[in-house]
């Protein structure tokens, strides 16, 4: 079983002076695993994300990211794990194949690999027509489902992703977790953070965070079961409610 | 037309060549809560800016409180309170002085109208001095919503003011509003989050410009309704290939721990049961987010 | 209407107060850059040295050189051979050497040689050191009398040109990057949406910058007189009408700015880069606007400063009064009118 885990937290903390933003949490996921990491406004949850990701030190404890100590090697974290965040993408004014390339390049793909990832893309994403324009035109759904390609060009053993769906229509909402469970089917593990307590149900397992500690950790369904509750959204806010911090 | 909060007829705007709004028509009535729900770029933001007499319409005419938009712009602004989808408040102000900014801005004092403000601002009171870049994503937005209220407005619009926050502000959120419906004052209120719509009195479903579906939440799920199947299956990614390919099946789609399974009327629960891969299969009724996905669907192609 | 007027111009006062930048640019910039100009960076030359050549020492070479030793600007380095000039230039011993001829006595001949890797510096030594040196010999030397600036100066040169810099500097770029940032944060669309009047917008965002301009003024006026002895004889009345009416032009300028631009960014650019360029260049504040091309004196007149600049210049430095200054005055105020006017104008109260 240890063998499987791809990513472990061990105490893991993170205080900023004398606040603690990231209080001793631990937990593993599993190869393969779509991990549904929540938590309210200010829980805590991106600053442990930045830690898994080998972008901030922790204070004190241990993680390991595909088997590489996020605190010593973050240099070899970050080839081995993909990133997906709302904000920063995708260049707009490049076309869907440039920023591909762009990407792929970036991790070292070779110049025929990059071309076979293309072609393998047009056919995933199903608009090679616009291949070619610039992203900026491309509705934000098609935007999105691009980002998540592209976060996983490299074939990454983990990929990280930080409320991903703001704001798409519903339909493209669940095409996109369709390319998610894709990438866990072929082994990719999936990290997730998200709001909509509804998407929450398409992970494997959750963790709710509360002020800075992991309060909650199971499937949907025994965490409902655990809180005799019909929705993760009641569970979200049945411990999200007794949070001190503002 | 004096009996609508809101009337609009037609309502077309264009940005070069995307059509933003084409052609929207919707009626809100005194004292509910009116809900426009869609994704980005269904247009909520532009019809919200023409209904605020911020932008004029290409085509179509609109009435608020009774009020032409383009006739009577001035009178619309000293009786709407507006929240606009961006932080519309002073970062380096605190939440004091942004409350009695707002107020004196349309000429009145804090205490005027105090009293309908007063059950959310108590639980800002706590930090009354503290700047409000620096509070939280739940607070700024109540705090936006007492500056939007705090001049005593007649009609409250509010552009995606649940967008971003947590669950349990977006819930608190909501009762707050409730609460605001109860002195009957209309509320007309955008979200991408469907499960939002459960809140709202009427609801409008909007995507790419275009209205598709107006009325209350039952009434919506009443019209669309369809055979829908939720299952389950062992590896719900592979299962769900699988599905897709079955006989009967319209479409099957993701929906948490389990795909739902659009179908046609011959299709029953035991030829899906047989489907490879397949766990469990229970008959269920559409919720919105289906519903939305049917129509739109239908829409596309 | 009055309540919330008084209130929004108590909150841009309540924003600048809050923001350390914006009190540091408004507030120090003035006064760095009239210690900058008016003391480090100065095109007078306080401290030429000079070596004297000679074939042979003569009484009349030695109370020359004792009369040009005396004189503050000069510095007396001491004697060389001549056949040590070029290396004592090169060697940087010496900005310039005064080579007198081996007859001085008798035909007043000498030659200055000058270190020119400077042209600036070469041509101020050498014009000092002529000057004293021919002064001797009246009958040829023509008698030149250098009105208001006897001493030449620069400060006096520059102090109305950092004025005409920093009333752009202050009104336009902060009143259009103030405003800008209400649209980037959402704050302009409840603005807006709510009956305040678009002009009592502007305006209340005008009052606090034009106060602070004023403020400027004043300090720039107190170092002027006391610290760099500007004589600010003229007349004071025009001084402060001619200034108002300037500042009131820039901050319509910044106003226009960000009718014109979406970002902060973006307006920091425009009123940093394109409006303080022409200052620099064409308002005659580093260069004459005589000598320059006639198309860019043309284009010289449509630059507020070109007009400004000129007229502080006579107030201040030439002691004129109103009537002097008139045109200026006329071509300011009407600039002012006009970009008040368009701007407002263009200050929808519409989005888009």
């Amino acid at each position: 079983m240890e063998r499987n885990d791809v990513i472990t937290a061990d105490n893991l903390t993170k205080r900023f002076g004398d606040f603690t933003a990231v209080d001793a949490i631990s937990f593993s996921v599993r190869r393969g695993e779509i991990f549904g990491f929540l938590g309210a406004n200010g829980a805590g949850k991106s600053t442990a994300m930045r830690m898994l990701c080998g972008l901030s030190v922790p204070t004190s404890g241990h993680a390991s990211v595909a088997g590489c100590d996020v605190a010593r090697e973050s240099e070899k974290v970050k080839r081995h794990i993909g990133y997906m965040s709302q904000r920063f993408s995708l260049y707009n004014d490049m076309t869907v194949r440039q920023n591909i390339a762009l990407f792929a390049g970036i991790y070292g793909l070779s110049s025929s690999q990059i071309k076979e990832r293309c072609r393998e893309l047009a056919e995933t994403l199903a608009f090679e027509k616009e291949f070619d324009m610039p992203v900026a035109v491309l509705p934000l759904g098609q935007q999105q489902k691009l980002s998540f390609a592209v976060a996983t060009i490299h074939s990454p053993e983990v990929v990280f992703l930080d409320e991903p769906t703001g704001g798409v229509d519903p339909l493209t909402r669940r095409q996109f977790w369709e390319m998610i469970y894709k990438a866990a089917d072929e082994g990719t593990t999936v990290f997730v953070t998200t709001h909509y307590m509804d998407e929450a149900e398409y992970c494997h397992r959750v963790s709710i965070m509360v002020d800075g500690k992991i309060e909650a950790l199971g499937t949907p369904g025994e965490l409902k079961a655990m809180f005799n509750a019909a929705g993760m959204d009641e569970v979200f806010r049945f411990l999200a409610r007794r949070a001190t911090r503002q | 037309m004096d009996s609508f909060a809101i009337h609009t007829e037609g309502i077309t705007k264009s940005f070069g060549a995307l059509k933003a709004l084409d052609s929207v028509s919707l009626d809100v009535a005194r004292g509910e809560i009116f809900g426009l729900i869609g994704p980005d770029g269904a247009g909520k933001t532009t019809l919200f800016r023409i209904l605020t007499t911020l932008m004029l319409p290409d085509e179509g005419r609109a009435e608020v409180c009774g009020f032409d938009i383009i006739g009577n712009p001035r009178a619309i602004r000293f009786r709407a309170g507006y929240m606009p989808g961006r932080f519309s408040l002073y970062p380096d102000l605190t939440v004091e002085e942004n409350l009695r900014f707002y107020a004196s801005l349309f000429g009145g004092r804090v205490s005027d109208n105090f009293g309908m403000v007063e059950p959310v601002y108590r639980q800002l009171e706590p930090f009354r001095n503290r700047r409000a870049g620096k509070l939280s994503g739940g607070m700024k937005q109540k705090l936006a919503l007492c500056c939007a209220l705090i001049h005593k407005p007649e009609i409250l619009f509010l552009d995606e003011p649940t967008t971003g926050v947590d669950a349990v502000s977006r819930s608190e959120f909501w009762d707050i509003l409730s609460g605001i419906k109860q002195g009957g004052m209309p509320i007309i209120v955008s979200t991408p989050y469907m499960d939002e719509a459960s809140r709202c009195d009427r609801i409008a479903l909007m995507n790419a410009g275009r209205i598709l579906e107006t009325g209350s939440l039952d009434e919506i799920l009443s019209r669309n309704d369809m055979p829908v199947y939720a299952v389950r299956g062992e590896n719900n990614y592979r299962t769900l290939q699988n599905l897709r390919h079955a006989a009967g099946v319209r479409d099957a789609v993701l929906f948490g721990e389990y795909i739902h399974v659009f179908a046609e009327e011959r299709l029953s629960a035991s030829v899906l049961a047989a489907v490879s891969g397949v766990a469990e299969v229970k008959g269920i009724s559409p919720n919105i987010e289906d519903v939305f996905i049917n129509i739109m669907g239908h829409g596309k192609k | 209407m009055n309540r919330s007027f008084i209130a929004f111009v108590r909150k841009e006062v309540t924003h600048i107060v809050r923001d350390p930048r914006t009190m540091l640019i408004a507030l120090l910039i003035p006064v760095v850059q009239m210690i900058l100009f008016g003391f480090a960076i100065s095109t007078e030359l306080n401290d030429v040295e000079v070596v004297v050549a000679t074939p042979k020492m003569t009484p009349a070479i030695e109370s020359k050189v004792a009369q040009m030793a005396q004189n503050p600007y000069i510095t007396f380095r001491g004697y060389i051979t001549t056949d040590k000039v070029d290396h004592c230039l090169s060697s940087n011993e010496a900005l310039a050497v005064v080579v007198f001829s081996r007859d001085y006595d008798r035909n007043g001949k000498f030659q200055i040689v000058a270190d020119a890797s400077n042209t600036t510096t070469a041509q101020t030594a050498t014009g000092y050191l002529t000057n004293i040196l021919s002064e001797s010999k009246a009958a040829v030397a023509p008698n030149v009398r250098i009105l208001f600036n006897p001493q030449l100066k620069s400060s006096y040169n520059f102090v109305p040109g950092i004025m005409g810099l920093i009333f752009i500097l202050i009104c336009a770029m902060l009143t259009s990057v103030s405003i800008v940032r209400e649209k980037e944060t959402g704050t302009m669309e409840v603005l807006l949406v709510s009956p305040i009047r678009p002009v009592m917008i502007v305006v209340a965002k005008m009052i606090p910058y034009f106060a602070l301009a004023c403020i400027d003024l004043v300090s720039i006026l107190l170092i002027s007189r006391y610290a760099l002895d500007v004589p600010l004889s003229g007349s004071m009345t025009a001084l402060f009408a001619l200034s108002f009416v300037y500042i009131i032009l820039a901050l319509a300028l910044g106003l226009f700015v960000s009718t014109l631009v979406e970002s902060q960014m973006a307006a920091l650019l425009i009123s940093g880069m394109v409006f303080m360029m022409p200052v620099i260049m064409l308002s005659g504040m580093m260069f004459p606007i005589e000598n320059m091309p006639t198309v860019l004196q043309w284009v010289s007149n449509i630059v507020p400063a070109r007009w400004y600049i000129p007229a502080m210049r006579k107030i201040m430095i030439e002691g004129l009064g109103f009537g002097y200054v008139a045109k200026e005055g006329l071509v300011l105020t009407f600039m002012a009118v006009a970009l008040v006017a368009i701007s407002v104008k263009r200050f929808n109260n519409r989005l888009q």
